[in-house]
């Protein structure tokens, strides 16, 4: 593994290691000094063409808990505001010295591209609606602490997952590890071919609701067209959204992930969100760990990733 | 005076094929038959194995000139049309002024002229500005030579002022070319609409897009009785509909290109922006559709829509990425090796078609004694071997590529203008 760009160029040993991985670096992270010198003399370039606060924060924590120097990056601060390319701008990060790239940009395949013009591993940080590999490792790593395994899981994804990088990382990393996999939307947010697909569909989320281990809730992306898609956000919260009343008829020991932020009163109820089978906080922790493996892995950690 | 016979070859004429000798003299076809032997003033060129037919003709080139001439000019598409058996070329007109009336179209015929490798005529606007909003200047672009008028690049979406159009140039005899393609259902699109934009999560456009203003642009033909020409076709139900408008006797042709023969949306998986264009790559049923179509003759012709940009403007993520790719190099060998025509429906999907399309008086002719010496000599068993281009730009999906069948000779007016293609080094 020389990059992480997406999770469908995983297979399920290489899920599984990156994962064992993670665990230890949740253990590293719950010790009173929290910091490995394992990457010391790296230097991690975090480069977020495209706003984030929690991604950018946890690679940057992450890569700081394993002793690499960090050098970030983001757009609006930058050249690219100037007129310089992509292409220019990247090369220009690796002439400065830089052994690993965490790229987000709102293009598909932009981190790909990324990934063949420089000579260091990329890590993709988010790219457009495509992958967002690092949130379905932290999400499988959150599932994984609670259910033990993915294997058996029933887990629904529900809401935009037609414009969702999260809901594309998720689908093959759930699979590959063994989970049943639901998309829960409404037809315009369902993605239009889908047949290749390891899930099932449907626009009914009551009748699926009760079948399910783990509720996979997304955001509503005004920004990438959502809210244009279906008729208004009361009617969406209405037939989508995981409500206070739909969440009593839940399995009892069944538990709601979110990938942030989460827009209260949409698609998740406030009282659902501070709920403790709301696991919402432990993915952010679970983030960090899960991204110190990626970058030890791809940083000179065992090479047989 | 000096005299060129290509000797030996299968010569594609009104009648068939033959196997002929074809003598040439002052910028004409003197002779078909068995040529004796010419003496010191005769250029003899053995074309055994090869098809030796008229010259072929691209009815969707973008020069970029005026304005656009980093990415290509008249001059470098002139050589590349060339190199790849053309000796006529219908340049589109979104050009920076775009072609929306008669001394721009003189200016770029005049360059051709200048240039003198291919014949050059120009398409013209529908629209003034290419806005979409009213008429160009039809009359004068048709007083100008024009003969086929588009938007290209932009569809004329509204249907009023399109009707009008209709009528305009049904009365002139002119072509309206359809860039068909639905705005609104196309819109923010970059690839097709199907499971591999579904994986990448990319704003995709569905065949109905085309297929849609087609079906629409027909009832406008039996409404005006307008010449109606559907470019670079894409999809399989457009195929359909074209079939359809052909039996009912209307005036209706259509185009595909070299690129939508020979690749499909899965070759857009790695998001490279080399296999970016608009219409987009579609499914491989689609492709079968349109190999079927051309095969048939439901599709009438070949045309490239050769569209150079620079590296720079490609070398970005697929999203930010210009549509188009070059192609007019080597489209005879794309067509020969994907779709593997005859002879006959060869030369007519490559040079008789489009010239009837387009109206180019001069070219597209089968070889006849006393036709205008505009030959191009096909090697159907050879190879082009895509390493690098004449143009300016090399923005293409057929690098590293190898494709059945090279361009050996191109004549244009009685004058050499390629010889030896294949191997490119």
């Amino acid at each position: 593994m020389r990059h992480l760009l997406t999770t469908q160029d995983l297979d399920r040993d290489q899920l599984t290691m990156l994962l064992d991985t993670a665990d230890g670096m949740v253990s590293l992270l719950e010790r009173d000094i929290a910091k490995a010198p394992t990457l010391r003399g790296k230097t991690v370039a975090t480069m977020f063409f495209e706003p984030s606060t929690r991604t950018k924060l946890s690679f940057d924590k992450a890569a700081k808990a394993l002793s690499a120097d960090v050098m970030s990056f983001t757009a609006s601060s930058s050249s690219l505001t100037k007129g310089e390319s992509l292409k220019d701008t990247v090369l220009t990060v690796q002439a400065l010295g830089v052994d690993l790239m965490v790229v987000r940009h709102g293009a598909t395949g932009a981190p790909l591209r990324v990934a063949e013009w420089v000579d260091v591993p990329v890590v993709n940080a988010g790219d457009g609606a495509h992958q967002h590999p690092t949130q379905a490792l932290l999400d499988s790593l959150t599932l994984r602490q609670h259910f033990g395994t993915l294997d058996g899981v029933k887990i629904g994804i529900v809401g935009d997952i037609r414009h969702s990088r999260v809901a594309r990382s998720n689908v093959f990393a759930f699979s590959t590890l063994g989970a049943d996999v639901t998309l829960i939307a409404p037809p315009t947010l369902l993605p239009v071919a889908d047949s290749e697909w390891p899930v099932r569909t449907t626009s009914e989320l009551d009748d699926a609701l009760t079948g399910l281990d783990a509720v996979y809730l997304l955001r509503v992306q005004s920004e990438r067209g959502g809210a244009s898609v279906f008729p208004s956000l009361g009617e969406y919260r209405a037939r989508f959204g995981l409500t206070a009343e739909r969440f009593k008829r839940l399995k009892p020991d069944a538990v709601v992930l979110h990938p942030g932020p989460m827009i209260r009163g949409v698609e998740i109820d406030a009282v659902v969100a501070d709920d403790p089978r709301a696991l919402v906080l432990q993915q952010v922790t679970n983030g960090v760990a899960a991204r110190m493996a990626v970058l030890y892995h791809l940083l000179g950690g065992e090479a047989d990733v | 005076m000096s005299r060129t016979t290509f000797r030996n070859g299968t010569v594609l004429t009104a009648a068939g094929p033959v196997t002929a000798d074809v003598e040439v003299a002052a910028g004409t076809i003197v002779a078909i038959g068995k040529a004796g032997s010419g003496g010191d003033e005769v250029r003899e060129i053995d074309c055994g194995g090869l098809w030796v037919g008229p010259g072929f003709v691209d009815i969707h080139t973008h020069l970029r000139e005026p304005g656009h001439e980093y990415k290509e000019d008249t001059e470098s598409a002139s050589r590349v049309a060339a190199a790849g058996g053309y000796t006529s070329v219908v340049a589109m007109p979104n050009t920076d002024p775009v072609i929306d009336s008669g001394h721009l179209v003189r200016y770029t015929i005049e360059r051709g002229r200048e240039v003198g490798l291919v014949e050059v005529a120009s398409a013209g606007c529908v629209t003034a500005g290419r806005a979409g909003e009213k008429l160009a200047h039809l009359d004068d672009l048709w007083a100008a030579g024009v003969r086929l008028f588009t938007d290209d690049g932009d569809v004329v979406a509204d249907a009023g002022l399109l009707r009008r159009a209709m009528d305009y140039l049904a009365q002139l005899g002119g072509v309206l070319a359809q860039h068909a393609i639905d705005p609104g259902l196309a819109r923010g699109g970059h690839m097709h609409e199907g499971p591999v934009a579904s994986g990448l999560g990319m704003y995709a456009i569905p065949s109905a897009a085309e297929t849609v203003v087609v079906a629409r642009d027909i009832e406008l033909v039996r409404l005006t009785g307008c010449n109606y020409h559907v470019q670079h076709i894409s999809a399989a139900p457009t195929v359909e509909l074209v079939a359809a408008a052909k039996r009912e006797g209307l005036p209706v042709t259509a185009e595909v290109t070299p690129h939508h023969l020979a690749f499909t949306d899965g070759d857009v998986q790695a998001t490279d922006p080399a296999f970016k264009m608009m219409p987009p790559l579609r499914s491989a049923a689609d492709r079968a559709a349109l190999v079927a179509g051309l095969q048939s003759g439901v599709i009438d012709a070949v045309a490239t829509d050769h569209a150079p940009h620079a590296d720079h403007e490609k070398d970005v993520p697929f999203e930010h990425a210009p549509n188009g790719v070059i192609g007019l190099e080597w489209a005879a060998a794309v067509v020969n090796d994907r779709v593997g025509l005859d002879p006959v429906r060869f030369f007519e999907a490559m040079s008789v078609k489009p010239a009837a399309i387009a109206r180019i008086a001069n070219q597209g002719h089968w070889l006849a004694t006393g036709a205008p010496a505009n030959i191009t000599a096909f090697d159907p068993k050879g190879v082009t071997d895509v390493r690098q281009s004449r143009s300016k730009s090399r923005n293409a999906p057929y690098f590293g590529r190898r494709y059945a069948g090279a361009v050996k000779y191109t004549m244009y007016a009685g004058a050499m203008t390629h010889e030896e293609s294949g191997v490119l080094v």
